[in-house]
């Protein structure tokens, strides 16, 4: 059962196994282990980054497909539910329209761009990539009355959804127990779901053909397989997946705007969660998107109260300073690549 | 017009190239070649370094665009196909240059050949691990070269001798109707390299399959060949009978002056 679940693919390392644990246990029950809305939120964004950065990794690590379009498809899901439920109204109707317009849309355009340049050098690609996301960009911020321009759009969820709603007049189990939870539940199941069907596809024959490819595209094609329809086909999943976690994302924030979904920033930590976690392993991504958004969330705290303690010392307390945290997870990066070059995943396997 | 085409059917060669040509800049590295290829015959391939043999099986599997001719299999023209399509249809080739799947094992490898031919679709939701005829037969291959041990190995920590076995191996998984095998033995040493020609006898003994072998060593080819053609500048020099071919006074000139030391 559970090697089904996984599609064969076992995580190989005691360590890796037991880490995964932790993180599957503190995910599934975080609403009741860590009670407290920050926390929640952090919890939300994990599983949500975990998705997206599984489905940048079967580009990037799987198929050696380099992209900087990955926040655009991210997005164009995340708008779909947004413009979805501003125009359909408050309904789970709405909601699974917009994610499905999402996600078709996201992989539409992934096509159109990848039969105009996956037949050509993978740094064409990589660069009309980074072309169509930025003119998104830009189109989506001055098409204010659509989008909502800078500010983005909030909108209303289906009420069972929302912290107002509480179906429980007493606590459960210690807590108490809202929409906000359910929807917790809603974000964590389909993230789950996602990434098992993920691991599936790296696993599947076609995954097999796009590490084969990764590897040697020369013998790859020599041997029969159409490499720009695998390669293609690859970026389409990618962006499909990737704008299904831009849906899922836009329900549980009940906001979207640039600065969440579309972002260059968002970009380059998808990019440092899948090399920091091992590229070319599912589980990486689940590990970068962890750490990443666990420092992200809680870095600055640390250092904002090292800092505290370390004041009567020099300099110190500027280094530890909260504002340095970009700084100081820069620092991590770069030590982990330079220790860990195959990644916390690789490293893990290498050493069992 | 129908009875024509059902009667070229019939008549035609497995494998023909007409006019091929192929012209790097100003350098005719191919020049109008013209020749075909019967099912069932072992031709070798032969002329100095540079004669442009791995030119012109570039331009029958298509890795490169041809200036001018054409090639036909089974009386079709394929000129204008891609790679994989041409594949597909029934040319296999194998590389000089050992190309293989380097960070993947050796079973991989094979497998993922076997996966081409017989796997229908994209085959995205399945696990491939479970596609056990699959594997079986990649085994069955793999068993038959004599790498069976090396299954799980990973390619790139294999002896060149070994990689260049299952440069071979792979040829032989994909089972085309046209075999092309560059210099299978290049760089093998002299216990290891009647392996590969052994393979490439049985091959030949097995069945009526049409095998292109370009080879440098005179003894192979006097023992597997059907048939020698001879290649001079990019083009055909001599075709014939083994005996024939080597008696000839091109061949006698141009390559086996040279080429007689060596054996
Ligand atoms: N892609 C290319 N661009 C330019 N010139 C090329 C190219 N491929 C081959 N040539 C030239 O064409 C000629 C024929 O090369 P080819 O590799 O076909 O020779 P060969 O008969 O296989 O020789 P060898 O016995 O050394 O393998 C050579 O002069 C080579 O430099
Ligand atoms: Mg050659």
């Amino acid at each position: 059962m559970v090697t089904w679940l996984l599609s064969g693919d076992k995580p190989r390392s005691a360590i890796l196994a037991a880490l995964l644990i932790v993180i599957l246990v503190c995910l599934a029950g975080a609403p009741f282990l860590f009670p407290g809305v920050r926390s929640l939120e952090t919890a939300a964004t994990i599983c949500i980054f975990i998705v997206l950065a599984a489905s940048y990794d079967l580009l990037l690590g799987y198929s050696g497909i380099v992209s900087f379009a990955h926040t655009m498809f991210f997005g164009l899901g995340a708008y779909g539910v947004a413009l979805g439920t501003t125009h359909l109204g408050r309904s789970f109707g709405a909601l699974a329209t917009g994610t499905l317009a999402g996600a078709l849309a996201a992989a539409a355009l992934a096509f159109l761009i990848g039969l105009f340049s996956l037949r050509v050098r993978a740094i064409f690609f990589a660069m009309i990539t980074l072309a169509v996301a930025s003119a998104v960009a830009v189109l989506v911020s001055q098409l204010s009355n659509i989008t909502g321009g800078e500010d983005g759009l909030s909108y209303r969820i289906p009420r069972v959804l929302t912290p107002a709603f509480r179906p429980f007049d007493e606590e459960v189990l210690g807590i108490r127990f809202t929409g906000k939870i359910i929807n917790y539940y809603l974000v964590f199941f389909s993230c789950f779901a996602l990434f098992l069907v993920m691991l599936r596809v790296v696993n599947s024959p076609f995954g097999r053909v796009l590490q084969a490819i990764r590897e040697n595209d020369f013998r790859a094609e020599a041997i029969g397989y159409r490499v720009v329809r695998y390669r293609t086909t690859a970026t389409c999943l990618s962006a499909a997946v990737a704008a299904l976690a831009g849906a899922i994302y836009a329900i549980w924030l009940r906001y979207v705007g640039p600065d969440t979904t579309l972002s260059f920033e968002i970009m380059l930590d998808i990019l440092l969660m899948v090399v920091i976690g091992g590229m070319g392993t599912m589980y990486g991504a689940v590990i970068g998107a962890t750490i990443f958004v666990l420092a992200q969330n809680y870095l600055q705290n640390l250092m904002g109260a090292a800092s505290e303690a370390t004041h009567s010392l020099p300099l110190i307390p500027e280094l530890l300073s909260a504002d340095r945290w970009l700084m100081w997870l820069g620092v991590l990066f770069i030590l982990s690549v330079y220790f860990f070059p195959t990644g916390v995943v690789g490293r893990l396997r290498a050493g069992r | 017009m129908i009875s024509q085409t059902r009667e070229t059917e019939m008549s035609h060669p497995l494998l023909e190239t007409e006019d091929l040509t192929v012209r790097f800049g100003g350098h005719v590295a191919v020049d109008a070649v013209t020749c075909a290829f019967d099912a069932g015959e072992l031709t070798a391939i032969v002329g100095p370094n540079g004669a442009g043999k791995t030119t012109y099986f570039n331009l029958i599997s298509g890795q490169i665009a041809a200036s001018a001719g054409r090639v036909r299999l089974e009386g079709q023209e394929i000129l204008g196909l891609s790679v994989a399509e041409r594949c597909r249809r029934g040319i296999g080739r194998a590389f000089q240059l050992t190309n293989l799947f380097p960070d993947l094992s050796v079973l991989e490898n094979v497998r993922l050949v076997i996966q081409a031919h017989y796997h229908n679709g994209l085959g995205l939701f399945s696990m491939a691990d479970h596609h056990r005829d699959l594997i079986d037969r990649a085994e069955a291959v793999l068993e038959r070269v004599r790498l069976a041990d090396l299954a799980g190995q990973t390619v790139s920590e294999l002896s060149h001798g070994n990689q260049r076995k299952l440069e071979v191996a792979l040829l032989i998984a994909l089972d085309p109707k046209v075999y092309m095998f560059d210099e299978p033995t290049a760089g093998m040493s002299v216990d290891e390299a009647p392996v590969v020609l052994d393979l490439i006898a049985e091959l030949k003994a097995d069945t009526d399959r049409t095998i292109l072998l370009v080879e440098h060593k005179m003894d192979v080819i006097r023992t597997l060949a059907d048939r020698i053609i001879v290649l001079h500048n990019g083009a055909l020099a001599a075709d014939g009978a083994p005996a024939e071919v080597m008696a000839s006074d091109v061949v006698q000139e141009a390559y086996m002056g040279r080429e007689l030391e060596d054996v």
